[in-house]
């Protein structure tokens, strides 16, 4: 994303294509696929929509890329989302104003972040277990927050959040797209992302290297609790409530499966958020297609499910493996070099 | 006293405590009805939690089994209303079924070289969507089969209904105790959990392992299905969602390693009853709120994974310690 | 004969890890097989265990010929392994790991009380007192090694290898494994034992085999050798040939090198004893031992790995601290590790970003190394290092084990560091490549830069070394400098074993 040199494209090429094929697909099923009008000073069109409703897992999918490529995975995303949502709520709701609901909003995120990094970094606990711990434990923090009531406020200023619009773009798009533009800019044009990836791929390695893989492992589920803490925002103000019980319910597998579409490695090492969120471009494309071609809704886990499945054969390192050897060795060195690995 | 059972020492504990509090808050707890609802309300919930059991003690993590719940209320319902099959064949098909559905996620698991979690998440949309397009109602259940299952119970003393449910959860976790801890079978899930290259060298058939490990998981979901049909008398493709959490949280609480390779199938019954129990306490009181059950289960979780991962370190630093002295 | 080996060879891309060994082993004997890293005992130990296939050669077990293919293959024929990292399953019970596979059964269940009188006769005769309910994770690890033990002879009874076995073990329980071994031996079993602590390979072992670069050295009584011919065996070179072309000139005191760098009293409790250690600007200090002797754990010390007990480090200016790899990567040092795949290199990233890694690292994140400057810096350090290699933005991983080092080396050669350590640089590199390091580790030198050397090639050691310090059993014990730095003192200072007797 940030540097339009060949090499980002050719890496984000596959998602493009499919997110094209997808697209030429639906409008085929439905030719008003495409259109675009402009009403009220405001776009509108069904590429609009999805572009605004790919928001939330856009932006958790952002923060899961980069938890990921430390071979890292965060569960806590979607309920994160329902505790700044309900933190963002009850602030409007005791009057305190939009600037302090966005502001207590995110710094929730941060905690929640902080949480889930020190868990994995100080700790050591394994990073599925750390985070199922706030997954489990949040929704009920965030019921205790709105006392488990869907807490409702009519704020126009913060409403604005979920349903404005700047220069005819949806808010919440324009959210995403800054959001990961930033933190794409943030990764490629400082260190940051060479140092992640690093930590991913090896982390003793790296500290021996003088990498400080502590403070950037929890650096890392910070920002990942900083998108899902805008994600929350994003979803409370686009209802003008804070339904706790529902709020990012599920997100993050989502979230994961647009990082896994997006090419990147559950293994860590390699990233790229702008394959990322095409990844969520793609299911959320899928979702409003399915529905706008007329076929029941039915149909979309069953696609997701497929997705998953090729696309793991695609990453799965025993089968590009098996690839490999047969083009450069054929099979017959295959057997030490594996019982090599084997034996560490 | 084998350090191996503190942590089912520490689930017992808890869950006495738990009963403690619960009886001196609320004296008439204390009753067979108590219990034997305890045992109703949490049946689907402890029977997928075996096979849950079974896959962390592998190492690895179901994530489908709530979808499969879901799916087998739907099938049932569906096949009994447009079928004509009679209730205990659809069931045996049904098992079938996901049996074979877990044994297709283990062999992906093993042939890819993927980890669980990601394969069970495809299995996960997989099961649920199947649902959905079976059917997007609630579709109930009416079968003569089924009002005999519903109806059947042990009028325990004190007026306690001991259902065929309850029972059918007590037995499959004798199963599972069964299974994991005096089977071969059982030694090989250990073994995997203890570390798939040393499991490998000792002589484990890992691919057939990881098969069987998930096809248990799966028939487990297949069972727990039929109960929650049994006890919800409906099939509704949108049930149950989440439940692989709970019962990861009820394995994690029954003392089970979430690494795997040490826990007990007992302990997951205790964890699975220590988290009834703070939900009827919570409803008994009254005036506390539901999402309490929720950051209670939390702290608990987090209080056993820190406690795990403290064991752990005190045994490993205990023993990786070169003792002072020369060596030779 | 219980097992004979004859003109056993084995190709790896681009190594000839063994080259026609032979090596015999009798009923009721345990021989020591000895060599350095890369002589070739693990291959050898592979193919004997099914986890290798030799490309050539024959192995007989009782005169008939052999081929196993895997390593439960090798056990039913007879062939049990016990390694030095204990290869059973510390979550499970010690009846459990004793009896996996052959579990006793009733009614198609284990039957834990059957079970646990299994695994107490095959316990029995070893002299341990263990609770075979407990899990093997509760134990110590000599235990441990015995389980492995009873569970490899009960399974094979033939052949016993012992691989290292004795690593992690204090010296009382060296002494219970090896009255284990011997009543082993004398119950007729044919045991290969492997270590690199010599004074074991004294006190266990009937005869000795030794293997250098994957080559028959020698076979020996071990009554009739003793350590110093052994250690030449071992280091391949005879005293007499002393090296002529010595690099560096160790008969002249040349100018007194101004001190850069002291630590004092660094330690380790129980990983290295105190040591103290003195280098000059410009100076290289060689640290010469066996593997296992302490030599990497003293570099690690002074680079901020492996946490300290006591010690301390100052330069000319005021104390330094070293209590981390950052640290010790602010105060002006290097190293570059022997273990290059888990310590050293970052498999999936380019060479242009491994060899910038560190230096980004220690610019903080905010401040990137630029693009152009990356590529610049791995350029620069193809060159020099002649890294064989199509291009920068390779992965390291698909690099050569010689090309992998030169990568690590560059790292650190492009953070221009005032002390390098560099553990094994040579290990695993071609002759051509050797050559090349050693004239770097000179031209380095002569830009002022110290560094602490540690290499298993005594030649090369003493060809680069102003001083050399001799590690031996954990603890620094000799200091050799000018006119005494020669290969005879160091070998003889390795073997030196005045100061402990092991019974």
């Amino acid at each position: 994303m940030s540097f339009a040199l060949p090499p980002v494209l050719r890496r984000v090429a596959p998602q493009v294509v499919t997110l094209v094929a997808v697209c030429v697909l639906v409008t085929l099923f439905f030719p008003g696929f495409l259109d675009l009008r402009l009403s009220d000073g405001r776009l509108v069109g069904p590429v609009i929509d999805i572009v605004k409703r790919s928001a939330p897992v856009a932006l958790l999918a952002i923060g899961m890329t980069l938890v990921i490529a430390t071979k890292g995975i965060d569960l806590s995303v979607g309920t994160t989302m329902a505790i700044t949502g309900a933190v963002a709520a009850w602030c409007l709701d005791s009057g305190l104003g939009v600037g302090p609901a966005v502001a207590l909003a995110i710094a929730t995120g941060l905690v929640c972040g902080l949480w889930n990094g020190g868990l994995v970094a100080i700790i050591g606990i394994q990073p599925i277990v750390a985070t199922l711990i706030l997954m489990t434990a949040g929704r009920g923090i965030a019921q205790l927050i709105t006392e488990g009531r869907i807490l409702t406020f009519n704020d126009a200023g913060f409403a604005w959040f979920g349903s404005g619009a700047i220069l005819g773009v949806p808010v919440p798009a324009v959210i995403w797209v800054v959001t990961g533009v930033a933190l794409a800019l943030l990764m490629r044009r400082t260190a940051l992302g060479l140092l992640v990836e690093a930590i991913g791929v090896n982390r003793r390695a790296s500290a021996i290297a003088g990498v400080n893989a502590t403070v950037l492992l929890i650096a890392v589920y910070v920002a990942s609790g900083l998108c899902a803490a805008f994600a929350g925002i994003i979803t409370t103000a686009d209802i003008r409530g804070a339904d706790a019980n529902n709020a990012g319910l599920w997100l993050e597998l989502d979230a994961i499966l647009a990082v896994v579409i997006g090419g990147n490695s559950l293994l860590g090492g390699r990233f790229s958020i702008a394959a990322s969120i095409l990844g969520a471009l793609i299911i959320q494309t899928i979702d409003t297609g399915i529905l706008l071609a007329g076929f029941p809704s039915e149909y979309n886990l069953v696609i997701k499910a497929a997705l998953v499945v090729i696309i793991l054969v695609l990453q799965s390192p025993q089968f590009m493996a098996e690839v490999f050897f047969w083009r450069r060795f054929g099979r017959k060195n295959l057997a030490p070099d594996t019982v090599k690995e084997d034996a560490r | 006293m084998n350090p191996r059972l503190y942590p089912l020492y520490a689930t017992i504990g808890i869950f006495l405590f738990a009963c403690l509090v619960c009886y001196i808050q609320f004296p008439f707890m204390a009753s067979t009805r108590v219990l034997g609802n305890l045992l109703t309300d949490n049946a689907y919930l402890g029977i997928v939690a075996v096979g849950m059991t079974i896959v962390i003690l592998s190492g690895g993590i179901d994530l489908s089994v709530g979808s499969v719940i879901a799916f087998s209320g739907v099938f049932i319902a569906v096949m009994l209303r447009d079928s004509g099959l009679p209730a205990p064949v659809i069931m045996a098909l049904l098992l079938v079924v996901t049996t074979l559905f877990g044994a297709a996620m283990g062999g992906l698991i093993h042939a890819l070289a993927m980890p669980p979690f990601i394969v069970t998440l495809a299995g996960m949309f997989l099961a649920r969507g199947a649902a959905y397009m079976l059917t997007i109602d609630s579709v109930p259940i009416v079968d003569p089969f089924y009002d005999r299952l519903q109806d059947a119970y042990y009028l325990m003393p004190g007026k306690g209904r001991l259902t065929l449910i309850g029972v059918l959860m007590l037995a499959s976790v004798a199963v599972g105790m069964i299974v994991a801890h005096r089977t071969r079978f059982g030694a090989s899930v250990f073994a995997l959990g203890g570390g798939v290259q040393t499991a490998r060298l000792m002589g484990v058939r890992v691919g057939r392992t990881t098969v069987g490990i998930y096809a248990f998981s799966g028939f487990m979901a297949g069972l727990s299905g039929i109960v929650f049909s049994v006890y919800t008398g409906s099939g509704y493709p949108l049930a149950t969602v989440g439940t692989e959490l709970t019962a990861i949280a009820a394995v994690v609480i029954g003392g089970t390693l979430l690494t795997g390779g040490s826990g007990f199938v007992f302990g997951t019954l205790i964890g699975v009853m220590t988290m009834g129990l703070i939900q009827t306490y919570i409803v008994f009181d009254g005036s506390l709120s539901s999402w309490w059950t929720k950051i209670v289960i939390g702290g608990l979780l987090l209080l056993f994974i820190v406690l795990q991962k403290g064991l752990l370190r005190l045994t490993t630093t205990r023993l990786a310690s070169p003792q002072a002295g020369a060596p030779v | 004969m219980l097992l004979t080996i004859r003109s056993l060879t084995k190709t790896f891309p681009g190594t000839k890890a063994l080259d026609g060994v032979r090596f015999d082993l009798r009923a009721g004997e345990v021989h020591a097989l000895l060599g350095e890293n890369g002589a070739g005992k693990s291959t050898l130990i592979k193919c004997l265990t099914g986890a290798y296939r030799p490309d050539a050669g024959e192995i007989r077990l009782d005169g008939q010929p052999i081929a196993p293919r895997s390593t439960s293959e090798a056990q039913e024929l007879g062939i049990g392994t016990v390694y030095q990292e204990v290869n059973l399953l510390p979550n499970l019970t010690v009846a459990q790991n004793l009896c996996f596979g052959r579990e006793p059964r009733r009614f198609g269940m284990v039957s834990s009380r059957e079970m646990k009188r299994m695994a107490q006769d095959m316990l029995s005769g070893y002299g341990i007192d263990v609770d075979v309910s407990r899990d093997l994770g509760t134990y110590s690890v000599a235990i441990q090694q015995i389980v492995a033990i009873a569970r490899a002879v009960a399974l094979s009874g033939k052949v016993l290898i012992l691989d290292e076995p004795t690593a992690s073990l204090d010296a009382r329980e060296v002494e219970m494994l090896f009255d284990v071994v011997r009543g082993l031996r004398d119950r007729g079993l044919g045991i290969v034992f492997v270590t690199h602590f010599l004074d074991q390979v004294f006190a266990l072992s009937d005869r000795i085999t030794v293997l250098r670069n994957g080559c028959h050295i020698v076979t020996e009584d071990t009554a009739a050798l003793d350590r110093v011919r052994l250690i030449e065996h071992m280091l391949g070179r005879a005293l007499e040939d002393e090296v002529e072309h010595r690099a560096v000139d160790h008969g002249v005191a040349g100018p007194v090198k101004p001190e850069m760098l002291a630590f004092d009293a660094m330690s380790r409790r129980g990983v290295v004893e105190p040591f103290d250690l003195r280098i000059a600007k410009g100076e290289v200090v060689g640290l010469a031992g066996l593997l296992g002797s302490g030599r990497t754990e003293s570099a690690e010390l002074l680079f901020g790995i492996r946490g300290t007990t006591t010690g301390t480090a100052r330069d000319e200016v005021g104390p330094v601290r070293i209590d981390s790899p950052r640290a010790a990567i602010a105060a002006g040092f290097g190293f570059a590790p022997e273990d290059r795949k888990t310590d050293g290199i970052v498999a999936d990233l380019s060479i242009r970003e491994n060899i910038a890694l560190a230096l980004q690292a220690r610019r903080g994140w905010a401040r990137p190394v630029s693009r152009t400057e990356q590529a610049r810096l791995a350029e620069t350090y193809i060159k020099r290092l002649d890294i064989r290699t199509s291009d920068a933005e390779k992965a390291v991983g698909e690099l050569s084990g010689g090309n992998q080092q030169k990568v690590v080396l560059a790292r650190w050669l492009a953070m221009n560091p005032r002390f390098l350590i560099l553990d094994e640089p040579t290990r695993g590199i071609d002759v051509g490549a050797h050559a090349e390091i050693l004239r770097l580790i000179h031209e380095l030198t002569a830009e002022g830069m110290s560094l602490l050397v540690i290499s298993s090639e005594l030649d090369e050691l003493i060809a680069v070394s102003d001083r050399v310090i001799v590690v031996r059993d954990r603890a620094h014990v000799a200091e050799l400098t000018g006119a005494d730095v020669t290969t005879e003192t160091v070998v003889r200072a390795i073997a030196d074993h005045g100061r402990e007797e092991v019974a």
